[in-house]
């Protein structure tokens, strides 16, 4: 198998990466859709470490993994938005800091 | 007989609670009839016994049930019966018939004539178990019975906050010495191994040396609780008080025999005693000091009522004083002529006090010879005894007191003078108010005179306060006997002067006024001196500042739980945590992403800094 | 299955109590009444079968044939842990003690419940089921959930039915409690495990833990773990501080079985547990128990004085008297035991009664503040007779049953400890002060007009019938206590044994 070869580490360097730019999303946004998109990009992050390992050790169990996290965050999405729907219901804003109910 | 002894105290018993449950469903005939008939019964019974002893002279031992058993301890439900016990016994039921009779009159107002019936009767099966008991524990349930019937009679009529505190006093002021006698108990059980009297005192004999350490520790500790029960120093604060129940029952209980069950313990275990000779010498100081204390007191009260129970503390302080030089059976005869006289005094006072719409002042009083002449005479008949004039029945017990104290070695003539001192104070206050009371002009007229119902128990007690010096009492098998010398005859005249010195000398102060005592009491020293004598020596001040005030403020200090205080920190510890964190809960998702991932900083960090191999 | 019985009866009568609330509003008690009742009579007739109790011989403590009554099966044999009851005379005694308090505590409340009564009854039933497994379990792991099982209902009791400021002493109640029992969980676990390392074996039974083998530093620690965990319960000083709360707000009935009762499964646990299980450790720390005892006699004293709340002033001298317990326990010779024995029969009884009356005032009155109180004897003689009755009884006065109890203990405690009775002496005296102080403030003294205008209503036939039981017993008891000491003495004499014999084989092996 030739086509390009990229080496491990590279791609896990990209998938940490992308998890610390969602995590950073999770930690500076206020907007609920962008903290949903910063979840869905840490998802991802994880995913392609996991299929890059597949790859690389050419087991299946990556792939499947990877099947397991795509449901996993269609599902997610599907709560999530359904859930900002009820936040834009009631609170008339997707600034979730204004949403907080709960103060120590 | 002899079998049926328990019935004794029993019937009193049955009759008290009988009258504590349907006393208030009865008329007051059959309450007056039950509780005097059944105290009647017992003193006939004691009679019926009396005169069999007289015959046979045989000690009676019953035992009705063990009361507890436990690794060795096993007092029991047991009675005792001997001379000591007779004249106990007698004096309880005789003088204590004659009160209840005297009673019927003088609470027939009383809406609670039942209950008043059923604290007495209780008051005398009480007294009897304590006489009555063979073992110490049985006797201390007699005592503290006693006790609180006392605290229940002094606070009879209860709705005055004065009578409840006077009672309350009594009763925690006689605790802390019988506190002290539970202590001799569980000493003597300790070192002896049984609390049975007879057996006890065998084994004492056996056991210790004259003067030992134990036995004499134990006999204070005894002594302790006489002291607190007789009122004597320093533990007689209580009795002056305690006039605040009706006056039959300070006749009975504060007079003739509850007071005196102190002197009666000593008696009872004199055997031990003389193995503790500090102990009884300690008896005799407290004896005399208590006397003299308690007669200049007597001096300057105006509360008719005080002037005798001052006159109480020191007559029995004189008994004190006969047990600690061991003269027992003088001791014991004091007691019950003084019974006699005592109950006679305070019957007569009951009668003023009756007649005069409860006027308690001496001097609101006077001219009552022509208006009350039964009265009169109780009264002169009783001062008499009680100032010990010759032929008397005072006279023969505190003569034999004063000429034994004269006998006993060392401070025996120190006590005898001191004896004496007392005598004459005794002839001057009791005939200061025999003047004072019954002659001069007339300040309060009485609305009405004894009826038979108190005339007869007073013309009785005054015959047996004139006669009762001539009465053997029948102990001589229970003491040892004296060594019958006799001390010089000139000791014998000066104590027999020394009482009619004290008359006549009331008589020129109060009667003709003669000599004029007003200049010494204006002066400044005579002023305060008499303002201390008024307050008793201002013992009951020193004791409210020296124990009760500081008591209340240690209450009121730890009211608020201290301890508590302790668990609060706990709560304050937590609460203040629970702020702290709480703020972290802020509901802001952002900062629980961050405190996440910082975590997982740490942990990351802290799993990479450990040593080789320790995952 | 006497004993299961026993205890199964109160937890269905508990609920059928609770569903009886349905049929009519007045139920519930008559059924509860109904159902402790039938506990008490099934008991007598189970013991009518078997030998007298004063002929019994002694039981040895780890031969369950010797024993009254001995039940066991098997519950979860992976650990151990068996449904084991057994029954000797001291828990007979405390088992008759709970089934008597319990009916008069139902009879204590007959009126003063108002809202939901059938739970209520539950309540109060459920927490005596509790009561009769704590004094009969001897598997440690079901002794812990029995001693559980009585303590929630207790805490709806006080959170539910209770005064004004039921929150906080319920919550603070079961505070104490819980921490207590969560000691008490984790001593049981530390000697099973040390048991388990010494033999192999896992076991919870009492009969197999008594002899268990282990360091002095480990027997001195998990010895202080049942000590606090039962002390709290007892209460001894300075772990008594729930119990004025818990007692005060509690109804009447909860009262009466909290300090009638529930103080009573401490000391039982001291006796039977605490000791027998640590002999050494528990002789090293008899001194400092004793001390605390006194300094709990003395304190609850002091305060009891200074209380002018009714309840809360009973609620300290049981503090008081319940030092008196502990100082039996920890002299541990056959007298002071029986006098602590005796002291929970008797205090039982004298301290129920008194609740019994406090509440009766609550009820007549709204308040239990003795400032407002005075003169009340005028127009409530029963009740003043009574509580006179009951005040000289809890002062000690011979002839009643708490002088017994207290004599024997400091009989036991003076050839132990001088010093120590001596202190404990002066609870006597102070006892004597706030006892006749409570009589005073409450019935004596001048009749205050607000209570003569309102026109109070005296102890009727029921009330009189429940506080003629306790007069008898406590008199009883005071003249007669052999029937008592009789059931104990065989049961206390065997656990000397086994406190002492270690020391004897010692000797004889040197």
């Amino acid at each position: 198998m030739d086509g390009l070869n990229i080496p491990l580490n590279h791609i896990l360097l990209v998938s940490s990466l992308l998890f610390a730019i969602g995590m950073l999303g999770l930690m500076i946004r206020r907007n609920i859709i962008f903290i949903l998109m910063s979840l869905e990009v840490m998802l991802n992050a994880a995913a392609l470490a996991f299929v890059a390992a597949g790859a690389h050790w050419g087991q299946p169990d990556g792939q499947v993994v990877f099947m397991l996290i795509l449901t996993v965050a269609a599902a997610e999405v599907a709560v999530g938005l359904g859930l900002v729907l009820q936040v834009q219901k009631r609170f008339k804003t997707l600034d979730m800091d204004d949403a907080n109910r709960m103060q120590g | 007989m002899s079998e049926t002894i328990w019935l004794i105290p029993l019937i009193p018993l049955l009759s008290s609670v009988t009258l504590m449950l349907v006393g208030t469903r009865l008329k007051a005939s059959q309450v007056g009839a039950l509780g005097v008939g059944s105290v009647g019964i017992s003193a006939l019974l004691t009679l019926l016994l009396a005169t069999e002893f007289m015959q046979n002279q045989q000690v009676i031992q019953l035992s009705l049930w063990t009361w507890m058993e436990v690794a060795g301890f096993a007092p029991g439900i047991s009675f005792y019966f001997d001379g000591l016990t007779l004249v106990m016994m007698s004096v309880i039921t005789g003088v204590g018939f004659l009160i209840h009779l005297f009673s019927t009159e003088f609470m027939e107002k009383d809406p609670s004539y039942a209950r008043y019936f059923a604290y007495l009767n209780m008051f005398v099966a009480a007294m009897l178990v304590l006489v009555m008991a063979d073992n110490l524990l049985l006797l201390y349930l007699g005592w503290e019975g006693v006790g609180v019937c006392s605290y229940l009679l002094v606070g009879f009529w209860y709705q005055h906050n004065a009578n409840g505190y006077a009672a309350r006093k009594a009763f925690i002021v006689t605790r802390i010495g019988d506190t002290a006698m539970a202590m001799g108990l569980l000493l003597l059980f300790t070192e002896l191994g049984t609390l049975d009297i007879q057996t006890m005192v065998g084994e004492a004999d056996q056991t210790w040396q004259v003067g030992a350490t134990v036995p004499t520790i134990a006999c204070l500790l005894l002594v302790c609780g006489a002291v607190g029960k007789s009122a004597q120093l320093p533990l007689h604060t209580w009795l002056p008080d305690a006039m605040a129940g009706p006056t039959p029952v300070s006749a009975l209980i504060h007079a003739a025999t509850m007071v005196t069950a102190g002197v009666y313990l000593i008696a009872r275990t004199h055997e031990l005693f003389l193995l503790a000779p500090i102990a009884m010498t300690v008896v005799a100081v407290i004896g005399i000091t208590t006397s003299l204390m308690a007669a200049f007191t007597a001096l300057m009260q105006t509360d008719i009522k005080r002037i005798l129970a001052y006159s109480t503390i020191s007559q029995i302080g004189y008994m004190f004083l006969a047990l600690g030089v061991g003269a027992w059976s003088a001791g014991i005869f004091h007691l019950m002529t003084h019974a006699f006289f005592k109950a006679l005094l305070f019957l007569g006072s009951g009668a003023i006090i009756h007649c005069l719409h409860h006027e308690h002042n001496i001097f609101k009083m006077g001219g009552l010879r022509t208006r009350m002449p039964v009265t009169f005479w109780s009264f002169m008949i009783g001062s008499s005894a009680l100032a010990a004039l010759p032929m008397t029945s005072g006279f023969f017990s505190k003569d034999q007191i004063l000429l034994q104290a004269y006998q006993f070695p060392e401070i025996g003539p120190g006590l005898w003078v001191a004896g004496l001192l007392g005598a004459l104070l005794t002839a001057i206050y009791s005939f200061r108010l025999v003047f004072v009371v019954f002659f001069g002009s007339v300040n309060t007229e009485p609305d009405k005179d004894t009826g038979w119902r108190m005339a007869v128990p007073l013309s009785i007690l005054c015959l047996l306060a004139m006669v009762g010096g001539w009465f053997m009492i029948p102990v001589s098998e229970v003491f040892p006997a004296s060594d019958g010398s006799h001390p010089a005859h000139w000791v014998e005249y000066v104590s027999i002067s020394v009482p009619i010195v004290g008359v006549l000398v009331a008589y020129l102060i109060f009667y003709t006024g003669q000599l004029k005592v007003d200049r010494l009491a204006n002066s400044s020293f005579g002023k305060s001196l008499g303002k201390l004598w008024l307050s008793g020596w201002g013992i009951d001040l020193l004791y409210d500042r020296l124990f009760v005030k500081p008591y209340y403020g240690l209450a009121n200090k730890l009211k608020s739980e201290p301890v508590d205080a302790l668990y609060g920190l706990i709560v304050t510890i937590n609460q203040t945590l629970n702020q702290w964190l709480s703020s972290a809960q802020s509901g802001r998702m952002r900062w629980y992403i961050a405190s996440m991932v910082a975590g997982l900083i740490l942990v990351i960090m802290l799993a990479a800094n450990l040593p080789e191999g320790a995952l | 299955m006497v004993m299961i019985n026993l205890i199964l009866i109160l937890l269905i009568g508990g609920l059928l109590a609770m569903l009886s609330e349905r049929i009519s509003d007045t139920m519930p008690r008559k059924v509860a009444m109904v159902v402790v009742l039938t506990d008490l009579v099934y008991l007598l007739l189970c013991l009518s079968g078997m030998p007298e109790i004063t002929q019994l011989q002694a039981p040895v403590a780890n031969d369950p044939s010797t024993w009254l009554m001995h039940f066991k099966t098997d519950w979860i044999p992976a650990f151990g842990i068996s449904i084991e009851l057994a029954l000797d005379g001291i828990s007979l005694l405390m088992v008759l003690l709970t089934l008597i308090l319990g009916a008069i505590a139902i009879s204590a409340s007959w009126t003063d419940i108002v809202v939901r009564k059938g739970f209520f009854e539950a309540n109060l039933l459920w927490s005596l089921a509790g009561v009769l497994g704590v004094f009969m379990a001897l598997d440690l792991m079901l002794f812990f959930l029995f001693w559980e099982v009585m303590l929630i209902p207790m805490y709806f009791m006080i959170a539910i039915w209770g005064h004004e400021n039921r929150g906080y002493a319920a919550m603070k109640f079961f505070i104490f409690t819980q921490a207590s029992g969560l000691l008490m969980l984790m001593s049981i676990l530390a000697l099973v495990a040390v048991n388990q390392s010494a033999t192999g074996i896992w076991t919870f039974s009492y009969f197999d833990l008594l002899n268990t083998q282990m360091t002095e530093q480990a027997a001195h620690w998990i010895m202080l773990g049942f000590f606090i965990a039962f002390v709290v319960k007892l209460p001894g000083f300075p772990f008594h501080t729930w119990l004025p709360d818990a007692h005060t707000q509690a109804p009447t009935a909860g009262s009466v079985i909290l300090a009638g009762i529930l103080l009573k499964t401490g000391a039982y646990g001291l006796i039977r547990f605490a000791v027998p299980l640590f002999p050494e450790a528990a002789l090293d720390f008899s001194s400092a128990a004793m001390w605390l005892g006194a300094a709990g006699v003395v304190y609850g004293a002091v305060l009891a004085f200074g209380q002018t709340d009714f309840k809360r002033l009973i609620a300290y001298s049981s503090v008081s008297h319940m030092g008196f317990v502990l100082l039996g326990i920890y002299a541990w010779n056959e007298l002071a035991l029986q006098g602590a024995v005796m002291q929970m029969v008797a205090h039982g009884f004298s301290t129920a009664a008194l609740f019994m009356i406090a509440g009766s005032l609550q009820e007549r009155l709204h308040t239990r503040d003795m400032r407002e109180m005075s003169g009340l004897w005028q127009q409530m003689p029963r009740m003043g007779a009574v509580a006179m009755f009951f005040v000289v009884a809890s002062l000690g006065l011979p002839g009643l049953g708490n002088f017994v109890a207290e004599f024997l203990v400091l009989l036991g405690l003076f050839q132990v400890n001088i010093w120590i009775t001596v202190v404990a002496a002066t609870g006597l005296i102070t006892g004597a002060a706030y006892s006749l102080l409570l009589m005073q403030r409450s019935f004596q003294g001048q009749a205050n007009q607000k209570w003569v205008d309102s026109g109070l209503v005296d102890f009727g036939t029921r009330e009189m019938l429940t506080m003629a039981v306790m007069i008898v017993a406590l008199i009883f008891l005071g003249i007669y206590p052999q029937p008592v000491l009789d059931a104990a003495q065989p049961v206390l004499q065997s656990l000397l044994n086994l406190t002492t014999s270690p020391t004897v084989a010692i000797v004889e092996v040197m």
